[in-house]
Formats: structure tokens, sequence, C-alpha cells
């Protein structure tokens, strides 16, 4: 029965074949756009993830909170010291701990001055080791010149971004000597950039140079812990909270400082994600709704023109739902088909987003993903749609008298 | 021929259509009976009421006032779902317009009927083609309605009215949309179908000449069976 139905759909509205097409432009413009929307969200999602667990999943930031302009650590009033690091260091779970300098610092060259962060390293190997990985600079990603040795001293490295002319008409170049508040520091090395700008606007060089050229000898700025392997983070953030309270005789609730752990910078990605792709989701949405409006429109019409063919099937002994059944099939399968290409130009959308992002912005953060819940959704979805959207022009379809159909 | 027993029987059947203020009667007291296995046609001016008459003998509509029954059933009494399921399992309807669905094939038109009362898929096509066979259109089968001639477009009707094998066929001016050459074949199917088959077929027609094939005539004016026009 629901065959035959699906046969006749099919035919009629073949026959239509331009109504049809105007008709299911608002379904898949709608479909295509949630497809489009999550699956770029969800892709994205998934690639920051990634990337989360790749670098540092077992690390931990520790950092001044309260108004700070500058970036993280910053903050003159609140300031982490060499003896907050040693609290840390002795912490429950804290395998090992740095502390990493990001000071905002003069810089000549060209005749140009401007201020510019530095980030430290620190001297030691294990800790130095653990910063690299959560710092983006890792040694196989240097493009140019070499990366910074622990014996290094008046030397800097920094991201590709200072090829670029940016001491008005000259970028840096491997070998170029600037001045750094006063003191002669030779480029030694260019990283690939990250993409994330913090990091790619920064300077980096060993961290006592920076401490004898800033005079900051016992500052911690912020502090990089790992944790032992095997031991919960949440754990290790509740011991390193407890420590540092105590230690800084802050009440409970009151702290003048944040331990932020992958997960929780993770979760606030996300949130913000999901807030984005429910509100594009939510505009979707409503082209969908002016979708089903449009093949309500489109069945009624259908219906007041098709009455003889109404009165026919009554005549040759259709009931009532077989009516309503022909027409809800047919309102269904518009839906269906629209939802379908919807899906396809989804599909095309986000893959064409995905390879456009990959090559012109370098980056491998935008990533479709297809999980089939979205797919399988999507078709339900734009079936029930269309089908719901028919049911009011369907039932009047199938409560025509016979009589009455037939006369046209 | 031997008086069979009263298949179709109309008592004082009025149908009253209420147009604003004006109240219609097309049909007004009809009393009429149709003995199984007999051919009637029923003859008369445009608007005496012979197609109210035959809706309502095929149960797609209902009287006014009066009673219809269809062997011993009184369809007033009948929902809507019975009266389909009557007129799909009992009833074939030929038209002046031959009222073809114009999306499906012939064959998917034969089919139909067969849909709405759940025979299975095989039976459907073997029943089609059979009776495609039998109006000499087997090579039509997969032709829509437009691609027909008026003739073929009638015959594919009558198969169409045959394929549940009903006890009545119903034809409203099957011959009035046809040439006479055509419309000379139709009329020789009902007559076989009539003779070889006994199907009860009533036919409404103006044409005295295709009266005259039936084996009893009856003559309708203002709603009322007349003696003679
Ligand atoms: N739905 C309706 N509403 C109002 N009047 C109607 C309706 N159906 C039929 N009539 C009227 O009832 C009368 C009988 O109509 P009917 O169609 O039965 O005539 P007929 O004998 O079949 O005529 P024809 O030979 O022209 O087909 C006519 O006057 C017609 O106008
Ligand atoms: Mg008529």
């Amino acid at each position: 029965m629901f065959k035959d139905f699906l046969n006749m759909a099919i035919r009629s509205l073949s026959r239509r074949k331009l109504r049809s097409w105007l008709t299911m432009i608002g379904i898949f413009i709608g479909i295509a756009a949630v497809v489009s929307l999550i699956s770029l969200g969800q892709g994205m999602q998934n690639a920051i993830e990634e990337q989360f667990f790749q670098l540092g999943a077992d690390k931990l930031t520790i950092q001044t909170k309260g108004p700070s302009f500058g970036p993280p650590g910053s903050n003159t009033d609140l300031m982490l010291m060499d003896s907050d690091l040693e609290v840390v260091k002795r912490s429950r779970g804290v395998k090992i701990a740095a502390s990493r300098l990001v000071e905002p610092i003069r810089v000549e060259f060209n005749e140009k001055e401007k201020f510019i962060f530095v980030a430290t390293l620190p001297q030691e190997s294990k800790e130095r080791e653990m910063v690299i990985e959560v710092a983006n600079v890792d040694p196989s990603d240097m493009i140019a010149g070499r990366p910074l040795k622990q014996s290094d001293q008046w030397k800097v490295i920094m991201s590709e971004d200072y090829l670029e002319p940016k001491f008005d008409n000259k970028g840096l170049q491997v070998g170029d000597k600037v001045k750094i508040d006063g003191q002669a520091v030779e480029v030694v090395g260019m990283y690939k950039k990250t993409g994330n700008p913090m990091v790619d606007m920064a300077f980096v060089m060993n961290e006592d140079p920076v401490r004898e050229l800033l005079d900051l000898p016992k500052k911690s700025g912020l502090i990089v812990a790992q944790v032992t392997p095997g031991i919960d983070m949440a754990l290790v953030v509740e011991n390193i909270e407890k420590d540092l309270r105590q230690h800084r005789n802050l009440k409970e609730g009151k702290e003048d400082f944040e331990v932020e752990s992958p997960e929780d910078l993770l979760d606030s990605v996300s949130t913000i994600l999901n807030v984005v792709t429910a509100v594009l989701v939510g505009i979707a949405g409503i082209s969908l709704l002016v979708g089903g409006i449009g093949i309500m429109n489109t069945m009624y019409t259908s219906v007041l023109e098709r009455r003889k063919e109404i009165g026919i099937l009554k005549a040759i002994g259709a009931r009532n739902s077989d009516v309503l059944g022909i027409f809800l099939v047919e309102a269904g399968v518009l839906g269906l088909i629209g939802g379908t290409i919807g899906i396809l130009l989804g599909i095309a959308f986000s893959k064409t987003v995905e390879i456009i992002a990959t090559i012109a912005l370098g980056t491998t953060l935008i990533q479709a993903s297809f999980p089939w819940y979205l797919i399988l959704g999507s078709l339900a979805f734009s079936f029930g749609v269309g089908s719901l959207a028919g049911t009011y022009p369907a039932m009047q379809a199938s409560k025509l008298p016979p009589v009455e159909a037939l006369r046209q | 021929m031997k008086k069979n027993k009263v298949i179709i029987k109309l008592k004082d059947v009025w149908k009253t259509y209420t147009m604003g203020e004006n109240k219609v009667h097309a049909l007004r007291g009809l009393n009429l009976e149709v003995a199984e296995g007999e051919f009637l046609s029923i003859m008369g001016p445009s608007g005496s009421g012979k197609s109210t008459a035959m809706n309502m003998i095929g149960c797609l509509d209902i009287p006014s006032k009066g009673s219809i029954s269809l062997d011993g059933t009184d369809i007033a009494s009948l929902a809507e779902s019975d009266l389909a399921q009557i007129r799909g399992q009992r009833i074939g309807f030929i038209f002046q317009k031959f009222n073809l669905i114009n999306t499906l094939t012939a064959k998917e038109n034969i089919m139909l009927p067969m849909v709405f009362q759940g025979y299975p898929e095989n039976k459907r096509h073997e029943q089609a083609e059979r009776l495609l066979r039998l109006v000499d259109l087997h090579d039509r089968m997969d032709h829509r309605p437009n691609e027909l001639s008026g003739g073929q477009q009638q015959r594919v009707a009558i198969a169409r009215a045959l394929a549940v094998s009903p006890q009545v066929i119903l034809a409203d001016e099957p011959t009035g949309n046809l040439d006479s050459k055509s419309g000379g074949s139709v009329i020789d199917f009902l007559k076989k179908l009539h003779k070889e088959k006994g199907t009860t077929i009533v036919m409404v027609t103006h044409d005295a000449n295709v009266a005259k094939h039936a084996d009893r005539r009856e003559y309708l004016k203002d709603g009322q069976i007349v003696k003679k026009l």
C-alpha cells in the first residue's frame, strides 16, 4: 500500500516539476544550513579536542586572576612569586612545575620602537621540555635558523609572522640584531606560526637573561605544572588550590589565582561553540518552518486542483484514510527529497569550507564531520516537516464528499 | 428472461440541493428496481436527475429522503468508510469523461481499485494484464491516458471498473464523448460482459440507438420515472 502511494506521489510530483522544486527550496536551504553548521561545529570541536590532548593533556596552568589587560600573569598588583612555585612543586600529584614569565618589553629595530611580550623558557632541561610542549615552540617546527639552546643568552626566536614588515618597511630575518630594553639580541630562529595570535606575537627567550634584563629575580609569572601519571587531574587541581590558598593566606572562594586544566579550557570552548551552533541552527530552523509553510501551501493548492482526482479515487473504493495517506506521503516525499538535496548541499558546503580553511588559512581547526545521527536525523526531520505541513491539506482532501469532488 | 431477485431498490427517493435561497429538487420521489443480471438503460433530458440517481446507486451520495438498498443493505444507514467499501468491492463506475488518473499508466489505473482492496501485488499485475487483453489494449499498458484516444481511454476505464469483479456496473453516458464507432465497441463490450458474466449493468444515455441494446429502458423526467417521454 505504502509503496503504491509512494509511486503515486512521485508521479504526481514529477508532473508538477517546477512547482515541486520551488516548494522544496525552503526545505533544502534549511536542511543544508543545519547540516553544514552542525557538521562544522562538531568537526571544530573534535579538532580542538584532539589538539588539546596532543599537547599537554596532563598539564595545568596557574595564574593570577582579576582585571588584567595584558596576557595571563602580567597583572602588576597580583603576582605569583618564587615561593608560590615552590608550593606548587611540593603539592601532591605535581610531577614538575616551572615558571614562565610573560613581560612586555621595549624592542627597537630599524629605528623603530615597539612594545612586545617576551615569553621565557626555563633553564632546566625537564622543565624546559614541559614548557616547550605547551608553548607551541617545538624545535621541529622551526622554519628558519635553529631552536633556542639552554646555553643561549642574548638570543631570541619568534614566529614567522615577523618576516612581514612589522618595523616600518622591514621584517626580521635570522641573523638580525634587535635591541631589547637597550640590550642587543640576535634573532637565531623562526618557528612556524600556530594560528594563535598570543603565541605568534611573542618573542621567546631564555629565563635567566630576561630576569637579569628586567631585574625580576623573584617573580614567577605564570606557573606550568605537569601532573604525575595516573593521578586524577581534578584532584591535583584541588591540592594545588588548597596549598596555594594556605600559603597566600586566602579563604576558600576568595582566591586571587586560578588553576586551569585543559578540560576547563575545552569546556569553555565547547560551550561557546554550542551556543553559536544553537543560535545558527535556530535561524536554520526558521528557514525550515518557512519551508514547511511552503509545503503546506503547495499541498493545499494541490488538493484544490485535484478535487476531481480525489473524487475518482473515492469512486473506485478509496477510503478517507487512503486519500489522507496518499496526500501525506506526497507531502512527506516533498520534504524528504528537499531534505536529501539539503544534506548533499550541506556536505558540499562544509567540505568546501574545510578545504578553503586548510589551503587559504592554513588551519586544520576547521574540519567537517558527518556523524550518522546527523544524516539520519535530518532525513527523518525533513520527512516529518513535510508530512506535518501536509496534514491539514490532506485532511481536507480526505473529507471531500465524493460527488462534490467529481462534479468539477 | 427469468425474473431474478432485486439487487437495487430505490423507494421514494428525493434529492434536494439548497443553493442559497433556492431549493433544487434533482429527484422527486424516484422509485426504481433493478434485478440481478439485468441490463437497464435510463434515458431522459438533461437535468432530469439521471447522474444524481446513478451517484446514489453507486454510494457516492446519500438521498435527502427515501431509501436506497443495495443487495438488501440500506445505504442511508452506512458510515462513509462502509460506503467506500461497497464502492470498492461491489460497484464499477464508467463515466462519460473517462475519469482516469492522468499521472498513472493504463495498467496502473486498472490496478488502483485492487490496491484499495488490498489485493497482493502479483494478483494485481496478473488481473490488470488479463483485463488489458480483454479490452484489446495489451500493447498500450504503459501509456498514460493523454497518450490514448478517447475510445481507448474508455476501454481502460471499463477494465478498471471490472478490476475487482463487481456485482454492478454503473455507466453514466459511457458513449457520450465518443464517435459512433468507438461508442459501438464500448456497447458491444458491455453487452458481452452482461451476457457472458451476468453482470448487472445500469447505463445512462441520451442516445436511443445505444439504449436499444439494453434489456429494459426507463425514462426519467424532472426527477421521476415516467412511462414515455
Ligand atoms: N451539487 C449540486 N448542486 C446544485 N444542483 C445540483 C447539484 N447536482 C445536480 N444539481 C442539479 O440537479 C439537477 C439534476 O442534475 P443531474 O446532473 O442529475 O442531471 P442529468 O440528468 O445527469 O443531466 P445531463 O444529461 O446533462 O448529465 C440539475 O438541475 C442540476 O443542476
Ligand atoms: Mg448527467
